[in-house]
């Protein structure tokens, strides 16, 4: 399993290295997000520091939307999925490969984004420690999530709209443990961040089961 | 010995609907099997069905010597499927794809067995760091043909094979045909290239609504 999953991750990460997507696209995307809460709420500063721990996490949701949408759309693409049913790659390290993948591409793009909110908002950053496992485990979920339900919509009509409308509600509990852990991180929340960081490890596992334990059943066709 | 595809009174389905009518066939290893027939006949589906891409609804399916009703995912890797689409991801180069599908399948030296199956089907050497969207249909058709052999398959299900190929292209694939039974791999293939196709085939079976309505010596 664990081979298969270094393969696809090679194979994701030499895909995103050959069309730079996430680069080129998924991160001025969400630049332009924080650029234009930035202009709408210009005269109140105060609400943009405060929101910025949210807008953040929703940002990373719409830029793992359009990552999952992208690789999952790769994998379905010219007969690829017959090839890959084909290949004997173990769905479940196809999976875990795919969500480690995705990660990386989501690291690259809340790296961007966290400077940009830090410079464009006027953030303090502390709290770096809980920051950053608060940023590792919520990727994980997230990513989790998104390695499921991408490959689940590829083959259908209208994939654009329905994954957004399957993943986003599903991404509920990691966007507000993630917002509030961050909040609590840059001084604004009450509280500890860690029962919110705890929160998003417990999620990012009981979804990497699901993924795990569903994957060979996902990678069938009927 | 167990043949390598024995069908019996066979039904799949390609969703919740059924694409072959009870269809009765047996090859044996190292046959080269020419599937004919008028379009929608269920060639294709017949294809897929051995290559255990199509779930068998009823009636009996065993590919070498696998129940497909039970372990269709074990075969799987011991079958070479070439149909109409590339298999091949378009923004990666012919060698990322062809060492992606080689390590997929286990196989030795990787490396290795891509160069070896570039040249087998002449695929010019600058082309091999070129991204797969950038070639035209014909040499797609080429390296999906050298993704296929990477696999070293015993069973080869080839639909449509010469389609988008040149005349050089089909001798070579007709060579290859040949070569793989030599070696004791077995060949089923759908071709609406008569004349050549029965040329390289031991047999021909003509199927039609999903059954098979002959079968003959080529």
């Amino acid at each position: 399993m664990l081979r298969d999953a270094w393969l696809v991750l090679r194979r994701d990460l030499r895909l995103e290295w050959r069309t730079r997507t996430t680069v080129n696209q998924v991160v001025p995307f969400v630049l332009a997000i924080v650029l234009l809460f930035a202009f709408a709420l210009d005269a109140d500063s105060a609400t943009l520091v405060r929101a910025s721990a949210g807008l953040f996490w929703i940002a990373v949701l719409f830029a793992a939307s359009m990552i999952v949408q992208r690789v999952a759309s790769v994998d379905q693409r010219d007969g690829v999925g017959d090839a890959l049913r084909m290949s004997g790659i173990d769905p479940a390290g196809a999976y875990i490969g795919r969500t480690l993948a995705l990660s990386a591409q989501l690291v690259v793009t809340e790296a961007v984004l966290g400077l940009a909110i830090v410079a464009f908002y006027g953030i303090d950053l502390r709290g770096l420690g809980l920051l950053a496992v608060t940023g590792g485990l919520a990727t994980l979920g997230i990513a989790a999530v998104g390695s499921i339900y991408g490959p689940l919509v590829a083959g259908i009509e209208g994939r654009e709209t329905v994954l957004p409308l399957l993943f986003l509600p599903v991404q509920a509990p990691v966007l507000l443990a993630a917002a509030r852990a961050s909040e609590v991180a840059l001084g604004r929340g009450v509280g500890s961040g860690w029962p919110w960081a705890a929160m998003l490890g417990m999620l990012a596992v009981i979804y990497l089961g699901i993924g795990v334990a569903t994957a060979s059943t996902l990678a069938e066709e009927t | 010995m167990p043949p390598a595809i024995l069908l019996r009174d066979t039904v799949s389905l390609l969703g919740r609907y059924p694409v072959l009518a009870g269809l009765d066939l047996r090859v044996e290893d190292g046959e080269i099997v020419l599937l004919r027939g008028p379009n929608g006949a269920g060639k294709t589906s017949l294809l897929r069905t051995c290559a255990g891409l199509l779930r068998v609804a009823s009636g009996t399916a065993t590919v070498l010597g696998h129940d497909l009703c039970v372990d269709r995912r074990t075969v799987r890797p011991q079958i070479g499927l070439l149909g109409h689409a590339t298999g091949l991801y378009d923004d990666l180069t012919v060698l990322d794809n062809l060492r992606f599908w080689a390590r997929a399948v286990r196989a030795d030296r990787p490396d290795a067995i891509v160069d070896s199956a570039l040249d087998r089907v002449a695929l010019a050497e600058r082309l091999r760091s070129v991204a797969v969207a950038r070639l035209s249909s014909g040499q797609r058709r080429r390296v999906s043909l050298a993704a296929m052999i990477v696999r070293r398959p015993r069973l080869w299900l080839l639909d449509e094979p010469h389609a988008g190929l040149d005349a050089e292209g089909r001798d070579l694939l007709d060579a290859m045909i040949a070569e793989a039974a030599a070696s004791g791999a077995t060949v089923l293939f759908a071709s609406h290239e008569l004349d050549r196709a029965v040329a390289v085939a031991s047999r021909c079976v003509t199927i039609a609504g999903g059954v098979v309505v002959a079968d003959d010596a080529a």
